[in-house]
C-alpha cells in the first residue's frame, strides 16, 4: 500500500510538488504567467533546502532552454517550465534539445500566443511546437498534471527513447484552479523514477565525446531518421509507464481516455480541461439515449494514429475540438483535426469528421456549446452530409 | 453541487478568499474547484473568483454563471457590477457594508446580508486602514449565513493558506461570524 496525502492544490503547485519529489539536478527557468507559480514554489523549495537542485535564474527562456541543454548534456536530470511566448522564445533550443536526444522534462501551462496580447488559455503555444521533436502529454486536471510530470521522467529517460517531454495543463483553468490532488509519498515517487544513469556525459572525461557536432549532408539526414525511429518506439513505452504508474499509485494512464465509447456511434475528440465539461454533457446525453462517446487525448506527440483509427472504427461521425488554429490550413482547421483526418484516411475509414475551433485566448466554453456539437453530430450521422467542415464555438460573428 | 461567486477589487483578497474556502470545504470531505477570473490584475480593479464543491468529483470547467451564493467584498461594486447576475432564487448576497441589508433594496427572491468586514479588518490591523484586507472577515460571515462551512474548518484553512498574521485573520473571521445583519433567516 502506497502512502498518499490528499491536498487542495492548484495545477501549478501540483506540478511544483512533483518537481520537488523528482529533485532534478538542474532547473533553469524564467517566469511567465501562468507558469510563474510553478517556478516560484519550486524556487522556494530550493531556498528552503528541500531539494538538492542547482537552480539557474536566467535572463530569458532562450537562455533557460540553453542552460537545460548544457546541463542535460553534462548528464544531469534536468527540468524547466514555461508558457506561451516563453515557449516561443525557446523555439530554436527546443529542436536542439530534441536532436541531441536530451531527456529534459518541461511542464507547460498552456496560454495563447500574442498578439493581440492575451494571457489566457489556448493551445497555440504547444501546438506550434508540435514538430520540434518533443513528446507531448496533455492533462485534464491538476492530478493528471502531477501524475504526468512524474511519468514524463521515466518516458524521457527510457534507453530506447532519450527524448524530451512537455507536460501540458490549461492555463488558469487548471493552472490556477484549486482542486483535490493526491500527492504520493516522496519515497514512492523516487523509487518509481529511479536514479538517472545517462549513457553519455560531457563530464565523463575518461570517455570523451563530442556533443552538438557539425553535421552536414553526410549524416544530418540519418540523425533525423533516428529521431523519427525513436518516436515510433515511444507509444508502447508511454503505455507501459502508465500501466506501471497505475499499479503503484492506483491511477491508470493510457494513450487516451475513452469515455462511453463501447457502443458509441458518434464521438468527440478533445484535449485537457475541456474534457471535463464534455464528460458532463456526454453523461447527460447518454441518459437521453444518445449514443455519444468521448476520447480525451493524453498523448499528442507521438500521434496515436492507429490506436485512434481502431477506437473510432465503428463511429459514423466525429467532432474534433481544437483550441488552436493552423493558419492557412484546410478551411483554417486546427492541428488535431488534420492529424485525425490523415489517420482515418490512412486506415480507410469512411467516418465523417468535423472540426470546432474553440476557447482561443481563454474564451469560455459551456455545456451548451458541447450540446450544439452533439446536435450537429446527430444530423451528420443520420444524413451522412457535412454542412461545415470547420466551425467555431462561442465566437461572435 | 454548490457554486459560489466572489466579487472584489484587486488587493482585497477575493482570490485568496476562494482558495481558503475551497481548502476548508475540502477538509470537510468535499470535492472542490476554485479559480479566479483574471483580467488585468491591478489594485482596485473589479475582480471575481469562483468556487464549486460537491460530494463527487467536479468535472465542469467553465466559469460560474448561475451561482447559489454571492459575496461582495466592496459595496461600491454594487454600482458597477451586476452582482445578482445568474444568481439562483433563494441565494444569499453577502455584502461588506455597515448599512443594513434593506438599504440595498435587492430583489426579494434573493436573501441579502451585510457585515462590516472593513471595520473588523481595520480593528485587527489587516492591511492599511484605507484599503483593509477583508477576505477572512467576509468568510466568517459566509459561514454564518449559509452554514455551508464550519468555522473550525475555516480556521485551519486560514492558518494553512493565508501567508501572514494568522491569529488576527482568525480573530477577524470569528468576529464577523457574530456580526452579520440578515434579511431573512440565516442557517448557522
Amino acid at each position: 500500500m502506497v502512502m498518499a496525502t490528499k491536498v487542495a492544490l492548484d495545477g501549478a503547485h501540483a506540478v511544483s510538488e512533483a518537481m520537488r519529489q523528482i529533485d532534478p539536478d538542474v532547473v533553469a527557468a524564467y517566469p511567465i504567467t501562468p507558469q510563474t507559480a510553478v517556478v516560484q514554489r519550486f524556487s522556494q523549495f530550493v531556498a528552503d533546502g528541500r531539494v538538492n537542485t542547482e537552480f539557474v535564474a536566467v535572463e530569458s527562456e532562450h537562455a533557460a532552454m540553453s542552460a537545460c541543454v548544457g546541463a542535460a548534456a553534462a548528464g544531469g536530470r534536468v527540468m524547466t517550465a514555461t508558457a506561451a511566448n516563453g515557449l516561443a522564445l525557446m523555439w530554436e533550443m527546443l529542436y536542439i534539445a530534441a536532436s541531441m536526444r536530451l531527456p529534459i522534462v518541461m511542464p507547460v501551462v498552456n496560454r495563447a500566443l500574442s498578439g493581440p496580447l492575451n494571457i489566457h488559455c489556448d493551445h497555440s503555444d504547444s501546438m506550434g511546437a508540435r514538430d520540434a521533436g518533443w513528446i507531448q502529454l496533455y492533462s485534464e486536471t491538476a492530478q493528471e498534471a502531477y501524475d504526468n510530470t512524474i511519468q514524463a521522467i521515466r518516458i524521457a529517460e527510457h534507453a530506447d527513447l532519450k527524448l524530451p517531454v512537455m507536460v501540458m495543463q490549461d492555463g488558469f483553468i487548471t493552472g490556477h484552479g484549486v482542486e483535490r490532488v493526491e500527492v504520493a509519498d516522496d519515497k514512492d515517487v523516487r523509487e518509481f523514477i529511479g536514479k538517472y544513469a545517462p549513457e553519455h556525459s560531457l563530464l565523463d572525461i575518461d570517455n570523451p565525446k563530442t556533443f552538438g557536432a557539425w553535421d552536414m549532408y553526410d549524416y544530418y539526414f540519418e540523425h533525423k531518421r533516428q529521431q523519427t525511429d525513436a518516436f515510433s518506439k515511444a507509444m508502447p513505452i508511454i503505455t507501459a509507464v502508465g500501466k506501471e504508474f497505475g499499479s503503484r499509485f492506483g491511477r491508470n494512464y493510457g494513450i487516451f481516455d475513452a469515455f462511453e465509447m463501447d457502443d458509441a456511434e458518434m464521438a468527440i475528440i478533445v484535449l485537457s480541461s475541456t474534457a471535463g465539461t464534455c464528460r458532463t454533457v456526454v453523461r447527460d446525453m447518454r441518459k437521453q439515449g444518445v449514443k455519444i462517446g468521448m476520447l480525451k487525448l493524453r498523448v499528442f506527440r507521438p500521434f496515436p494514429a492507429a490506436e485512434l483509427a481502431r477506437a473510432l472504427s465503428r463511429v459514423r461521425a466525429v467532432a474534433v475540438l481544437d483550441r488552436s488554429i493552423s493558419f492557412g490550413a484546410h478551411e483554417g482547421a486546427g492541428p488535431i483535426f488534420m492529424e485525425l483526418c490523415s489517420a482515418l484516411f490512412a486506415a480507410g475509414s469512411d467516418a465523417k469528421v468535423v472540426d470546432y475551433i474553440f476557447g482561443l485566448g481563454g474564451r469560455d466554453i459551456f455545456p451548451q456549446h458541447i450540446e450544439q456539437v452533439v446536435h450537429d453530430l446527430k444530423e451528420i450521422a443520420s444524413s451522412g452530409k457535412v454542412k461545415s467542415q470547420v466551425s467555431y464555438l462561442g465566437l461572435r460573428e | 453541487m454548490i457554486e459560489v461567486r466572489i466579487h472584489g477589487r484587486g488587493g482585497q483578497g477575493a482570490v485568496i478568499a476562494s482558495e481558503v474556502l475551497a481548502d476548508a470545504v475540502f477538509r470537510a470531505g468535499s470535492y472542490v474547484q476554485s479559480f479566479p477570473a483574471f483580467g488585468v490584475e491591478r489594485r482596485g480593479a473589479p475582480v471575481a473568483a469562483f468556487l464549486r464543491f460537491d460530494d463527487q468529483p467536479v468535472r465542469l470547467r467553465c466559469q460560474v454563471y448561475h451561482p447559489d451564493h454571492v459575496m461582495v467584498l466592496d459595496p461600491s461594486l454594487m454600482q458597477v457590477v451586476d452582482v445578482t447576475a445568474g444568481l439562483k432564487d433563494g441565494g444569499w448576497i453577502l455584502i461588506n457594508s455597515e448599512q443594513p441589508p434593506a438599504s440595498f433594496a435587492l430583489p426579494s427572491q434573493f436573501r441579502t446580508a451585510t457585515v462590516d468586514a472593513s471595520a473588523i479588518a481595520i480593528r485587527h490591523r489587516l492591511g492599511p486602514q484605507t484599503a483593509p484586507i477583508v477576505n477572512t472577515a467576509i468568510l466568517g460571515a459566509f459561514a454564518y449565513v449559509t452554514g455551508l462551512v464550519k468555522l473550525d474548518m475555516l480556521e485551519v484553512a486560514v492558518r494553512e493558506t493565508v501567508p501572514i498574521k494568522p491569529d488576527s485573520n482568525v480573530a477577524a473571521m470569528r468576529e464577523a461570524f457574530g456580526a452579520v445583519q440578515c434579511e431573512g433567516k440565516a442557517q448557522p
